[in-house]
């Protein structure tokens, strides 16, 4: 029974910092685990270095992880953590810059020597010299308590040195009233085969646990209750974790196999492996040697019949262009997913960025539209996913899902679909001949479309009479045939580009939020920046402000509704983790006066300064 | 068990209605017609029959089979189709593609293909340039090639493609040429019913930018001197009346040898089933290029796990253990519920 009193919270946004190697993720993933579980709204940005172990103790090396528990709806992982728990020197030197005067830094008092302290780039030790005098400090010692705790079960020092973070994790899960069952069986399952590393572990945990009872240190704890949520079935869940599911739900939806195949790139690897894993639904995974093997044996599959699927990054995509025209030639259904990073060339391979929308638009030769679906938050890749493959395979075109790695790595509480209201994609294959030749002969021609939707027939190899060629060469209009006829190849681009334009008459219009209805200002986004601005008109509108809110789920085509919606307001304002290029489209299409507020820093925007571009707006109206 | 009959076709049947658009005289229409000619024999059904292919003058073979086709991009042929044929094991999925095609954009895509062993029929036309560029050298030139993009020579070494197959540890590896219909078509044969990838290497003439390439070898004259006709389980004999031969040197290399001078148990006899590849490498390298006695025939023909096979069996191993359930999917990593 805690004998220390309890004070209610509704949100609470704690970091968790430290060396590459120090198992920050995971001790967050499991913070983050126990307030799921708890019934916390949550969200969570995973912040880790390009480097697998970076140098031990330097600023390049740390390894962070956030999460914002609440007890309402919340849409970011919060601008500011309230809680800052720094493993190192360079786990608190790095964090510091966000760090907002007043919050609480529980430091691992053990790891302040000298030695670190230069490491980190510390001239003198902040605990001591004043740096943090406007902030509540918790120095712990965890690195000999954990070593002490571990003592008993025979586990040498060092070893037990390696447990701390556990420590870490139960002295926050103390402090914030988590329940603690889940971790130790989590512990249990992970580590069962290593029992001296779980009896670590274990032992870990719970001094961190008593520690905060115990230690005369915390006056209070903290809870932050439950979140209402809608009755059903919730997990939580990453971006890359509810794409791929989403991709097997399109699988099982069409009756298509799928096919992946895909070159290892942050951020989109996960998604590689999650596919692997499900082989029960026909999943077939294929790991190439590039990315343009990747998207070529997906083209291969596709014409086989296959659901065909390449994930990649940025990089991956600039290889893919190649391929990426041959199916916009050969109109086969085809699913290229990219899991955007900070660019150009390497870039910045474990941040998040925006900056691909224009390549996956425009990163082609030739006259070579296709269409692209966003995904705007972790759980809703699920969605997205299942309709760039309904696209794929009702238009017989590649689609581009684009997501990101602040998407793609980040997590929430998803609440979980009734499977049997998802709506079934017919593959629609071709059966028999659909032309008849004027000597009266059967003939099957590859590229006589649907009249609504301008699709042509697919005819995967293996039915007799349907025998056919497709390339890359410019085709005649109906038979399929290689033509160099330059009208026929007129008619072919303004053909492709109709049917990629007609997809807005398929999907939903773009839905405005506009609280009061009288809104001069309409701020639109795309991809993972609906939590944020999300966050920045709930700030805006607390304080009386009138703004409006849309977000697209499809890049191209456009809603068709959007230009109507642009020109209803007298301002629009374009929130982009790039240089402003949806921004560019849409000045480009509608001619609206569409200003870009744009942030390249490897993060989300946070809400603040949503708000203040936001206030900025509406002071010039 | 029940035997479906596959209808008696002729080449007819297998040509489709497209005008074939190669140069006249180019080796191109003398290997399309063996094709053309040999799949009645194969056993095999048109619709379940895939010709792909990239680009080059080569890879415009599928346009003219009456089958299933994709002509694709430079180089990734071999790509595309391990793509179909690990998705559709009941396809017989041919490849074609220049040297040009199969070895320099693509040679990635090759030798993975290679080393992977999927069930591909892999035919490499070799004219030793560019043609459909119009006469740039290629990766199969030999040094010094004058060509419009090598006024001063070129400074590339070639590759040895039968070498380079090998080297990929390519379970099935072959060479013909394009002046002999009878042996394209047992070469043929035999990599269509390999299991596994088959990669054969087709001598071609390209009599607009690099006429009579081969016809030191190839031309019915020259054929009994300078082609060496490996045949299984045989002493590797060539030359009128089989007067020369191959033999091993101590150290274990290969020369070429007069019968007469070292008698018939000296002449090594052809495995094209060894498991280690150095023999039939060593075999390859006789020749570095067509001005010197050259082995065709089949190099190496072994049995190696099929991918796609392997790939399915995983699959179908995975369903039978587990039944598809997204909803359980869904939730297979710890859920709660909220009433
Ligand atoms: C990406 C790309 N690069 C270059 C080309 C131009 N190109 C077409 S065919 C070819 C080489 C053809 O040589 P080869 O493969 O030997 O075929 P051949 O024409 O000799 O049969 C080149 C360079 C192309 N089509 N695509
Ligand atoms: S350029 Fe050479 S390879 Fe090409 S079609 Fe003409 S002769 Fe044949
Ligand atoms: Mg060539």
């Amino acid at each position: 029974m805690t004998s220390k009193h309890v004070e209610q919270l509704d949100r609470v946004v704690i970091r968790f910092a430290g060396d590459s190697g120090d198992g920050m993720q995971l001790t967050g993933d499991r913070f983050t685990a126990e307030s799921a579980t708890l019934g916390n709204d949550l969200a969570t940005f995973p912040d880790y270095p390009a480097e697998i172990r970076a140098p031990a103790g330097t600023i390049a090396g740390v390894s962070a992880f956030q999460v914002a528990i609440s007890d309402h709806e919340i849409s970011t992982p919060g601008d500011t953590p309230n809680v800052l728990v720094a493993m190192n020197p360079a786990g608190l030197k790095a964090n510091m810059a966000v760090m907002e005067r007043g919050s609480t830094l529980i430091v691992n008092v053990d790891a302040f020597d000298d030695r670190a302290l230069a490491k980190a780039g510390y001239a003198s030790n902040p605990l001591t010299d004043g740096a943090l005098n406007h902030f509540t400090v918790y120095e712990v010692p965890m690195t000999s308590i954990t070593q002490e705790a571990c003592k008993e079960a025979g586990v040498k020092p060092r070893d037990a040195e390696r447990s701390k973070n556990f420590f870490a994790l139960g002295l926050v899960s103390w402090l914030y009233t988590r329940p603690t069952e889940s971790t130790l069986a989590w512990i249990h399952a992970k580590f069962g085969g290593k029992p001296q590393v779980e009896d670590a572990n274990t032992r870990a945990f719970r001094a961190g646990y008593d520690f905060g009872e115990t230690a005369e240190l915390f006056d209070a704890r903290y809870e932050v209750r439950p979140s209402t949520f809608e009755a059903g079935d919730y997990v939580n869940v990453s971006g890359n974790t509810a794409l791929s599911w989403g991709l097997i739900a399109a699988g099982q939806l069409s009756g298509l196999e799928i096919f992946l195949g895909s070159y290892p790139i942050t951020p989109a690897s996960d998604i590689l492996h999650e596919l692997s894993k499900r082989k029960e639904f026909g999943v077939r995974t294929f790991q190439a040697e590039d990315e343009i093997a990747g998207i070529g044996t997906a083209i291969g599959a596709a014409y086989g019949g296959s659901l065909g699927v390449t994930t990649t990054s940025g990089p991956g995509l600039a290889l893919k262009g190649e391929a990426l025209g041959l199916a916009v030639s050969l109109e086969l259904p085809l699913v290229v997913v990219d899991i955007q990073r900070g660019g150009p060339s390497t870039g910045l391979p474990t941040k998040t960025e925006q900056a691909d929308l224009l390549q996956a638009m425009y990163g082609r030769h030739g006259e070579a539209p296709l269409p692209i679906v966003a995904a705007q938050s972790p759980s809703d890749c699920f969605d997205a996913a299942i309709e760039a493959s309904r696209i794929a395979i009702k238009y017989r075109t590649p689609v581009i899902l684009l997501s990101d790695g602040y998407l793609g790595n980040g997590t929430e509480p998803w609440r979980l679909p009734d499977i049997s209201t998802l709506a079934p994609i017919e593959p629609n294959f071709a059966t028999e001949p659909n032309h008849t030749k004027d000597d009266g002969t059967q003939v099957f021609w590859p590229y006589l479309r649907d009249e609504e939707t301008l699709a042509r027939p697919w005819a995967p190899p293996g039915l007799a009479g349907l025998e056919h060629r497709i390339g890359g060469l410019e085709k005649a209009d109906g038979s399929g045939n290689v033509s160099y006829d330059l009208a026929n190849h007129e008619k072919m681009v303004h053909l492709r580009a109709a049917k990629i334009a007609g997809i807005a008459k398929d999907i939903a219009p773009l839905e405005v939020d506009d609280e009061t209805g009288d809104a001069e200002l309409l701020v639109i986004g795309w991809g993972s920046t609906y939590g944020s601005i999300a966050a920045g008109v709930q700030r805006t509108r607390a304080r009386g402000g009138k703004v409006a809110q849309a977000h697209l789920r499809h890049v191209n085509p456009f809603p068709a509704n959007l230009g109507e919606v642009l020109h209803r307001y007298k301002a629009v304002l374009v929130p982009e983790m790039n240089m402003g290029q949806l921004s560019k489209m849409i000045r480009a299409e509608y001619l609206v006066d569409a200003k870009a507020f744009t942030k390249v820093q490897g993060s989300p925007f946070r809400a603040v300064e949503m708000e203040a571009a936001i206030a900025e707006m509406l002071g010039a109206l | 068990m029940t035997t479906v009959e596959i209808p008696l076709t002729t080449r007819k049947d297998w040509s489709s209605d497209q005008e074939v658009k190669w140069c006249p005289g180019c080796g191109d229409y003398s290997i399309l017609a063996a094709v053309q000619m040999l799949m009645p024999d194969l056993g095999v059904r048109r619709e379940n029959t895939v010709f792909v292919s990239g680009i080059g003058c080569a890879a415009r073979f599928p346009y003219y089979m009456n089958t299933y086709g994709m002509h694709s991009i430079h180089g990734r042929a071999a790509a595309i189709a391990t793509g179909l044929a690990t998705t559709r094991p009941d396809l017989d999925v041919w490849v074609v593609g220049g040297d040009g095609d199969s070895l320099s954009i693509g040679g990635n895509h090759l030798i993975h293909a290679l080393r992977r062993n999927v069930n591909l029929h892999i035919l490499m036309f070799n004219n030793q340039i560019y043609g459909l560029t119009k006469g740039q050298y290629s990766p199969t030139s030999e040094e010094g090639k004058i060509t419009k993009s090598t006024p001063f020579g070129s400074l590339d070494h070639p590759f040895n493609p039968v070498s380079l197959a090998i080297g990929a540890e390519a379970t099935f590896v072959a060479r013909t040429h394009d002046m002999d219909r009878a042996h394209m078509q047992e070469t043929f044969r035999r990599a269509h019913a390999h299991k596994g990838t088959s990669f054969v290497e087709v001598y071609q003439n390209c009599n607009v930018f690099n006429d009579a390439a081969f016809e030191g070898i190839t031309a019915k004259d020259n054929r009994a001197e300078m082609l060496i006709d490996l045949k299984h389980g045989e002493p590797i004999l060539f030359g009128v009346d089989g007067h020369r031969g191959v033999s091993q040197r101590a150290d274990g290399s290969l020369e070429i040898v007069e019968v007469a001078e070292v008698g018939l148990d000296a002449i090594l006899r052809h495995d094209e089933h060894r498991e280690d590849p150095a023999l039939a490498f060593a075999i390859s390298r006789l020749s570095s290029g067509p001005t010197m006695p050259t082995p065709v025939g089949v190099f190496r023909d072994v049995q190696r796990q099929e991918y796609g096979e392997a790939m399915t069996t995983q699959v179908e191993h995975a369903k039978a253990q587990k039944a598809p359930d997204l909803a359980k999917l869904l939730r297979s990593s710890g859920f709660w519920t909220v009433d």
